[in-house]
């Protein structure tokens, strides 16, 4: 099957459905957005005295931690975004959507790119709040650009993944049941010490292999060191990485269903 | 009216939920896979802390963090009841339920005793994993027979809180903003460190939070050093007589809609 190029204003139109959809719903944003920034002031203030491990950076533990909520976040939309699509799949509506003239991968990208709009809005606020709260990005404002365009790369990719799975199953409560994996991915990584300060072995071991505790170090790197390339090379090749699965996953799932339709 | 047909219907409502519980992963997986995620932090990714000169407690990080994950556990154990009490409203199973039952409350008492059942479960496979993860359980029986107590006083809170909620907003949907509360009460607490060791807004949170008093009990109890324990156990009892109020009128509002 050729892939049919994607209409840029049914992208848009699609785009805007998704995110205004989001947006609207309280259940959605309310969690994604304060359960993070809940989750970061526990650490910051619960978790404070980690500064006092020999060793740790001589960074405020509340700058080191202030990753936390944005990969959060990202992992959470994802989760948000497929969930809404399971949702369309349920009530028919991405049949009627697929007879229209729309092209399947406007159908897609214009999908992911609500939650990537979501995400820039979240990502705005929890700046906001570092402010507020007294976080100094050491990259400064370009360093913020940066940290966004990660998060939403990353937010893009599983978000893809998450929508491979709605598209294969099309149901909203199996879509549900990857949110324990994205925690997974989260907790079980550098998130709360760097990782050289971890003192367990086996939670050492699996979180260096966890990419997303190379993503959490590039986000953390723009906040408390500042310009690190190897740091943000890791960050970006992990986003990327979850971009290509993500992609590639949903538009061939995608086909399947145009296929079956 | 016979107790009989009260204990009768509190078992078959419970037993049901269990069985619900059991034949469904994508419902109960969360329920465990929470609790043992955060187990898993707090036992690799924050078992330095230990390192944290002014950390005192003779158990070690592992099993101060282990209490707080097993009292999660038991109170989000608990939330399930509002949730499962909403998703039968917006079935009708439960308005069915209601009106054919001789002794409505004992509907509600099902899912709670229900609520109880599963956080029994889970404090059991906690335990387990705790165990293999390097808690140390330095409490003699008595002193682990109230450690469990107050976990199932916490499943009970939680869940007269959740049902009440459920009562009156009777949308599945709706029931996060019921665990949201849970969520907040739980972390604004010597989760991760002993009090002293908080920074000072958190501290004056934990100060003034109820919930304090159970969670340092219990970490008391599991180290063989008990302290205020009787003070917890009224703290628990007290808001199980308050929430239970706040379940009850909310059953009076639904049964008014019913």
């Amino acid at each position: 099957m050729a892939l049919d190029l994607p209409n840029l204003s049914h992208m848009a139109h699609l785009s805007r459905r998704s995110a205004v959809r989001a947006l609207a719903e309280p259940a959605v944003m309310l969690p994604t957005t304060v359960f993070p920034l809940i989750f970061f002031g526990v650490l910051a203030g619960g978790v404070s005295a980690a500064g006092g491990i020999p060793g740790f950076p001589s960074v405020s533990y509340t700058d080191f931690v202030f990753a936390a909520p944005f990969v959060q976040i990202s992992l959470l939309a994802a989760v948000s975004t497929a969930t809404l699509l399971a949702n369309d799949i349920e009530r028919g509506f991405l049949d009627r959507l697929l007879l229209t003239p729309a092209s399947s991968v406007a159908i897609l990208v214009g999908h992911l790119m609500g939650a990537a709009a979501i995400v820039s809005v979240q990502v705005t606020i929890f700046l906001i709040v570092g402010l507020i709260v007294g976080v100094h990005i050491e990259s400064g404002i370009l360093g913020a650009f940066v940290l966004a365009l990660l998060i939403v790369l990353l937010t893009v990719g599983i978000g893809g993944i998450g929508t491979f799975v709605a598209l294969r199953t099309g149901s909203p409560e199996t879509v549900q049941g990857i949110f324990p994996l994205t925690f997974a991915l989260l907790f079980l990584s550098s998130l709360t010490l760097p990782r050289d300060l971890i003192d367990a072995d086996w939670f050492r071991l699996i979180a260096t292999i966890n990419p997303i505790s190379y993503f959490i170090e590039s986000v953390r790197s723009l906040i408390i060191t500042g310009w690190d390339a190897e740091a943000l090379a890791r960050g970006f090749l992990v986003a990327a990485g979850a971009l290509a699965v993500g992609l590639i996953a949903s538009v061939t799932a995608l086909r399947g269903k145009v296929a079956r339709t | 009216m016979s107790r009989s047909s009260f204990t009768s219907v509190l078992f078959a409502v419970a037993s049901r939920r269990v069985r619900l519980f059991l034949r469904n992963p994508a419902i109960s997986l969360p329920y465990f896979a929470m609790p043992l995620l955060f187990l898993a932090l707090g036992g690799g990714g924050l078992s330095n802390l230990d390192s944290v000169p002014a950390f005192d407690f003779p158990s070690g990080y592992t099993t101060f963090f282990f209490v707080y994950v097993m009292m999660q556990g038991s109170a989000f154990a608990g939330a399930g009841a509002g949730a499962a009490i909403a998703s039968d409203f917006e079935s009708g199973f439960a308005r069915r339920l209601l009106l054919a039952s001789p002794h409505r409350s004992s509907v509600i008492a099902g899912y709670i005793l229900g609520a109880v059942a599963l956080a029994l479960v889970l404090m059991l496979v906690l335990t387990l994993v705790g165990l293999s993860v390097g808690v140390n359980v330095d409490a003699n029986g008595l002193e682990l027979a109230g450690l469990y107590g107050l976990a199932v006083l916490l499943t009970v809170l939680s869940a007269l809180w959740s049902a009440g909620f459920a009562l009156r907003t009777r949308i599945t949907r709706a029931q996060t903003s019921a665990s949201m509360p849970i969520f907040l009460v739980l972390m604004l607490s010597p989760a991760f460190v002993p009090r002293p060791l908080l920074s000072s807004w958190l501290r004056v949170a934990a100060d003034y939070n109820p919930y304090t008093a159970i969670l340092e009990a219990a970490r008391g109890l599991i180290s063989g050093e008990p302290d205020e324990v009787t003070l917890a156990f009224l703290v628990a009892l007290g808001l199980v007589a308050a929430f239970s109020l706040w379940t009850i009128s909310g059953l009076r509002l639904a049964l008014r809609s019913t």
